[in-house]
This record gives structure tokens, sequence and C-alpha cells, in this order.
């Protein structure tokens, strides 16, 4: 079942020196308790689609086109009074940097309580067993001693964990996690990423899982979206994106991962940045970096082509031979 | 708490001292103490004994250790011109004082802590334009330019309230006399809280403004609008609460400061305080009366920001009184 239908997602910011368009035709699914991956550089607009879906875009944004359909309700039609009850309650956020997520003056106990009595209507007692529950469900010690206690007092690791049991108060149907480990320690990283893969396998929950590191959601998720510049440029399952991927710069980002790497040389870079929104290219907008550059790709910019299994934007796709 | 306590009164003793040694060491420049005391027809042979008596002629040092002495035990020496020790008479002015900080204090946080969170939140709104012209305006105009407008305007066009004096007082105990608790004391003490408040309370706006405005762009209360929570919350709970901690700081700071405009504030309003009296006792050169209120402003400042402090302490889990 769809739980997450978006199609031709166009979000602007309209800036003292002209309007710059962040994201431009993006369009994916999430199935029911699907993890799916967005990677991409930094600038590429992983974090702008994923406030879109929450309609948290900050101003001066808005969404400029497309339509996103979640359970079956157009979100973009829905008041802000509706929006606010599917934000953290059907649809969670985790942010990318545990020192700045949770609210240095207030307690956990608080910022957990509220969060469910925002959506529920229950008695403070029966919100602050259920934070106790979800706080014992990211595996955080003395749980109840923890909701007395302030951010302060946490490592960065357990404020993740924190941060995770928010997102999981109200049994969301989908947590979107912005970079939730980027933050983090290498070792603690691993840990939150199998955490938050278990605990959306335990409780069906969908996952957009959002990183700049390839091997990360490789890990972690079934699909992979690669975005580029405010487009999509490859999406497919993970094991097509990862083995055979068909866009230049998927394979760039792959051989730039350190385990793809032999030990002793040095990494390989793929050459260039990327563009900033402001001089967006014509044609592929991967042009300027890719070696295998023709004429045409100077031109026409190529849509993406292909099955959900896997698609790309590119005119001359890596092919393998079967 | 306890040893917080013990180092901020540490802290304390060490402030009053400099500003004792401060406000002792001006008053030889303020003019001769005899002239006041004795008028002109005494001779100088006289003038001479007399400051040997007075101790006067004694070097700097043992003059202070002597005043310190009596400091300590509440003797600030004896006004000139009312011939009753210096601190009875300051504390027979304070009440009034306090009243006209207090009131003062009550607009200031009535009126900036809306109008600037206001300002804050919908920054382009006339109406916030309107606060920020109005707070330019208000740092701009001085007091004393504030206190007359009003006079004229409420007091002599409108006649809504008095123009001057402290109108009727209720005794609390202890004896200690409040405009705040009689109608007609309340109405004599609008126009000058008003005009005192019209100088700290832009600053507030301000403040509150824009450290709301930084708040309103950090991670936590954006991860605050993804939970779901209302607005209402966000504002008040979410971003105010941390909005306050720099407010208290330099809020604290301010009100100390108004103890100072309290001078002026008065003095145009006539308001039997102790600014009023500092400036007549500046105009009789009554210096034992005049070190006597440096010292007891000294110590309103040393209070002041140490319940700023326990205060700024409460608000901010990241300080813990007792660990200090
Ligand atoms: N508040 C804003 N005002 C103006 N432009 C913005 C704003 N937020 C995002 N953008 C534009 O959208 C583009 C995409 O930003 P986004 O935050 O989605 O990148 P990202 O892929 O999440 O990168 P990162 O890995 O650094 O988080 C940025 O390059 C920027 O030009
Ligand atoms: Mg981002």
């Amino acid at each position: 079942m769809t739980l997450l239908n978006i199609e031709n997602l166009e979000v602007t910011f309209p800036l003292r020196s002209g309007s710059v368009t962040a994201i431009r035709d993006v369009s994916f699914t999430v199935d029911q308790g699907e993890r799916i991956g967005i990677v991409g550089e930094s600038g590429a607009g992983k974090s702008v689609s994923a406030f879109a879906i929450l309609n948290l875009i900050s101003k001066p944004g808005y969404i400029s086109g497309g339509r996103i359909e979640f359970d079956g309700t157009l979100l973009s039609e829905l008041d802000e009074s509706t929006m606010q009850q599917i934000r953290g309650n059907r649809i969670s956020m985790i942010f990318q940097d545990p020192m700045m997520t949770l609210n240095p003056v207030l307690s956990i106990g608080t910022q957990m309580e509220e969060s469910i009595l925002a959506h529920r209507k229950i008695s403070r007692a029966e919100a602050r067993n259920i934070a106790v529950d979800k706080l014992r469900a990211v595996q955080i010690p003395s749980a109840q001693k923890r909701l007395k206690q302030y951010p302060h007092e946490l490592s960065g690791g357990m404020r993740q964990r924190v941060v995770i049991a928010i997102a999981l108060l109200t049994d969301p149907q989908l947590i979107i996690a912005d970079e939730p480990t980027t933050a983090l320690d290498v070792t603690i990283q691993a840990e939150i990423l199998e955490l938050l893969q278990n605990l959306c396998n335990e409780f069906n929950v969908g996952l957009i899982l959002i990183t700049h590191d390839l091997g990360v959601v490789s890990q972690v998720t079934q699909k992979i979206i690669v975005m580029y510049a405010g487009a999509i440029i490859e999406q497919g399952d993970t094991e097509n994106i990862v083995t055979r991927p068909k866009h230049h710069y998927t394979r760039g980002l792959l051989k730039a991962l350190p385990e793809n790497t032999t030990p002793g040389e040095k990494l390989n870079q793929i050459n260039g940045v990327m563009p900033t929104l402001q001089d967006i290219p014509h044609g592929c907008l991967f042009h300027n970096r890719c070696d295998m550059v023709k004429d045409v790709c100077r031109k026409v910019q190529p849509n993406l082509q292909g099955i959900a299994s896997h698609s790309v934007a590119c005119h001359f796709p890596i092919s393998y031979e079967e | 708490m306890f040893a917080f306590l013990v180092r901020r009164l540490g802290q304390a003793i060490l402030v009053m001292l400099v500003i004792s040694i401060l406000s002792f060491s001006i008053q030889d420049e303020l003019g001769d103490p005899l002239r006041e005391l004795v008028g002109q027809s005494v001779s100088e042979e006289i003038r001479n004994q007399l400051r040997d008596e007075l101790g006067l002629n004694d070097p700097f040092l043992v003059q202070y250790w002597r005043f310190l002495k009596n400091a300590v035990q509440g003797d600030l020496g004896t006004s000139y011109f009312f011939k009753r020790p210096a601190l009875d008479v300051i504390l027979d002015k304070l009440p009034a004082t306090i009243d006209l900080v207090v009131a003062a204090t009550f607009w200031i946080i009535l009126f900036s802590v809306p109008a600037g969170m206001f300002a804050a939140i919908r920054p382009n709104h006339w109406l916030s334009k309107l606060c920020m012209g109005l707070s330019i305006l208000g740092i701009s105009i001085p007091v004393f330019l504030t206190a007359i407008f009003l006079i004229q305007i409420f007091a002599v066009n409108l006649g809504w309230f008095p123009a001057y004096g402290r109108g009727d007082t209720v005794v609390l105990f202890g004896g200690w006399e409040t405009s705040l608790l009689s109608l007609d004391g309340l109405s004599h003490l609008l126009l000058p809280s008003v005009s005192l408040a019209s100088v700290i309370l832009p600053l507030f706006v301000r403040i509150i403004r824009s450290e709301m405005m930084e708040v309103l762009e950090t991670e936590y209360v954006k991860f605050a609008w993804a939970k779901g929570l209302s607005k209402y919350r966000i504002w008040t709970v979410h971003a105010f609460k941390n909005t306050l901690l720099p407010v208290i700081t330099v809020g604290g700071v301010q009100l100390g400061i108004m103890v100072a405009y309290t001078i002026l504030t008065e003095t145009v309003f006539q308001w039997p305080g102790m600014g009023f009296m500092f400036l007549e006792a500046i105009n009789r050169v009554d210096t034992p009366l005049i070190v006597a209120y440096l010292i007891v402003v000294g110590l309103i400042f040393v209070i002041t920001n140490t319940v700023v402090d326990i205060i700024y302490g409460l608000v901010n889990p990241m300080v813990k009184l007792t660990g200090r």
C-alpha cells in the first residue's frame, strides 16, 4: 500500500536577488513500512524535500508546484490546523544535530509529554507512561529518571535516542530522518542506524532516511533516491543502485566511498562542484563534471526514465552486460 | 544554593568597599562643609578648631577608616541640613522611590513582553514597524522632556492626573508607606512612573524582539513545529523561555540604571523620593547625605544583581546555583 506519494514537487525561494527553485520535478513514493534513502551532496535539496512534506519550509520558501498525498489525503490542500495534527503525530521528524534539536531549558519529560498531549486526549500521567515506554524502546537506561533531566545532562548519542523516542511517541506511520547520524561519532552512528532500522521494522513504520553517505543508506533502506542540484537523477532498489549504478554521478559517489578505495590510495573524488541554484546549467545538470559528456548533454535535459525498480536521468547511462 | 550565596556575598562586600571608597573620596571635592555648618561670620581660628574636632584635618585613610567603622554599624554620618542621621533621612525617602521603580518596572514588563514578542513573530506587520519606530523615538527623547510632555497633556490640558506630589499613602508594617494601595496614590504615581519607564521600555522591546527572532530560527524551535505543537505553545514556552535568559541579564542591569533616572523623574514631578532628595543635597552641599545616598544606591545595585542572578539560575537549567 502506498503511504506517501509525491508528484512533481517544486519548491521556490523568492529571494531579493531573484527567486530560485530549490527542488524541481521531485516524484517518489513510500509504501507502508518501507524504508527509502535520499542521498546527495550538500545543497542538493534533500532537507527542502523533507520539510516540504510537513509544509514547514522556512520562509520565504513555498511549495510552488506538484502534489503530496499521504495516506489518501492531499497534504497540499490541508489548512494549518489539520496539518498540525499530522506533524509529529502521523509523520515524525528526526533532525541532524541532537545537540541543537532539544530545547535546552525544558526537561526531557516536558518535551516528550507535550508531544503526546498535542495529539492525544489523555492525562499527563498516561503521557508520562508512554514516554517511559518509548525511552525503553530506544534502549535508554533508567528511563524513568531521564524525564527529570535536561538535554545538557545527556551525551550526543543519548540525545539522539531521546529524539527518536519523541518521534515514536504517537506511533507514526512515517518517520523522516534528516541526517540523523551526521553529527555523531562513527561507532554511535552505526548503533543509532541499527536502532532506527529495527524500530521501523518492528512497528511497521515507513522511513525516509536522508544522508549524504551512500554507504549509510545502502545498509538500511530498500530504495535509494539520488538527488543532484534540486532534482532526482537516479532512483531505484538499493541493490540496483549500489551494484549497477546507471548515472555517472552515482557511480562517482560509490567510487568515492572509503570502503571502495584500496587502502593507501587517494579517495576517488568527483571533479568539480555541484552547480548552485543560481546557475543551473542548460541540458544535463551534471554535464560539466561528467567524463562521458557529449554535445546533446549540454543542450537537452534528460528525463528520469526506466522502471520503478531502477530509473535514471542520463542520455548515456552506464550499461551492464547480464 | 548556600555556596552560591556565600560567594555572592563576598562579591557584594568587595563591590560595596569600592563604592564606599569612591563616594567617600569625592566628598572633599564637593566644597567646604564648614560653610554650611557655621555660616560666614565665624573667624578662621574657630573654623580650624572645629575642623580638628570633626576630624577633617586627619589623613584620608584615618578618616576613611572611621567612616567605614561607623558605616558598618549603620551610621553614615549626620545630614548637615536635616540635622538627623543621613541613613534615616534616606530610609524615609526610600519607599517613595521604590514605589516609582516598582510601578515603572510593571509598565516595562506589561508592554515590552507582548510588544517584543509580537514584533519578533510578525516582523513585517505594520504594528511591529510602529513599535520599532516608537522605540527609537522613546530611546532618543530625554526623560525630562517626556515628563514635561506628559504633565502638559495629561495634567495641565486634560486635567486627568495630578502634576506633582505623591498623594495619599497607605502605611504597611514597619512604617513603610506606599502609594500603590490607594487610588489617589496611584493617580499621582501614574505620570512619573510612565515617564520613568519610557527610557527603559523601548530598550526592552528591542532586546526581546532581537533575541526572540534569533531563538525562532533555532533548530529546537523548528523541531517543536515538526512535533505538531500549537503555535502559542511554541512562542510562549519554547521560544520565550529561551529569549528570557539574555533579557534577564541585560534587563537586570537596566533596572539598576533606572534608579539613576529616578533623580530626573522625581525632580520634574517633585516626587518626594531619594532622587529628589539627592539633588537637593547636592545644592546644599550636604556631604554626608550625598555619600550616604551613593552607598545606598550601590547597595540597591548589588541586591538587584544578586536577585537577577538567582532568577537566571532558576530559568536556566544549565546553571546550577549549588554547583557554583
Ligand atoms: N531558507 C532558505 N532560503 C533560501 N534558500 C534556501 C533556504 N533553504 C534552502 N535553500 C536553498 O535550497 C537548496 C537546498 O537546500 P537543502 O537544505 O535542501 O540542502 P541539503 O541537500 O539538505 O544539504 P545538506 O546536506 O547541507 O543538508 C540550498 O542550496 C539553498 O540554495
Ligand atoms: Mg539538509
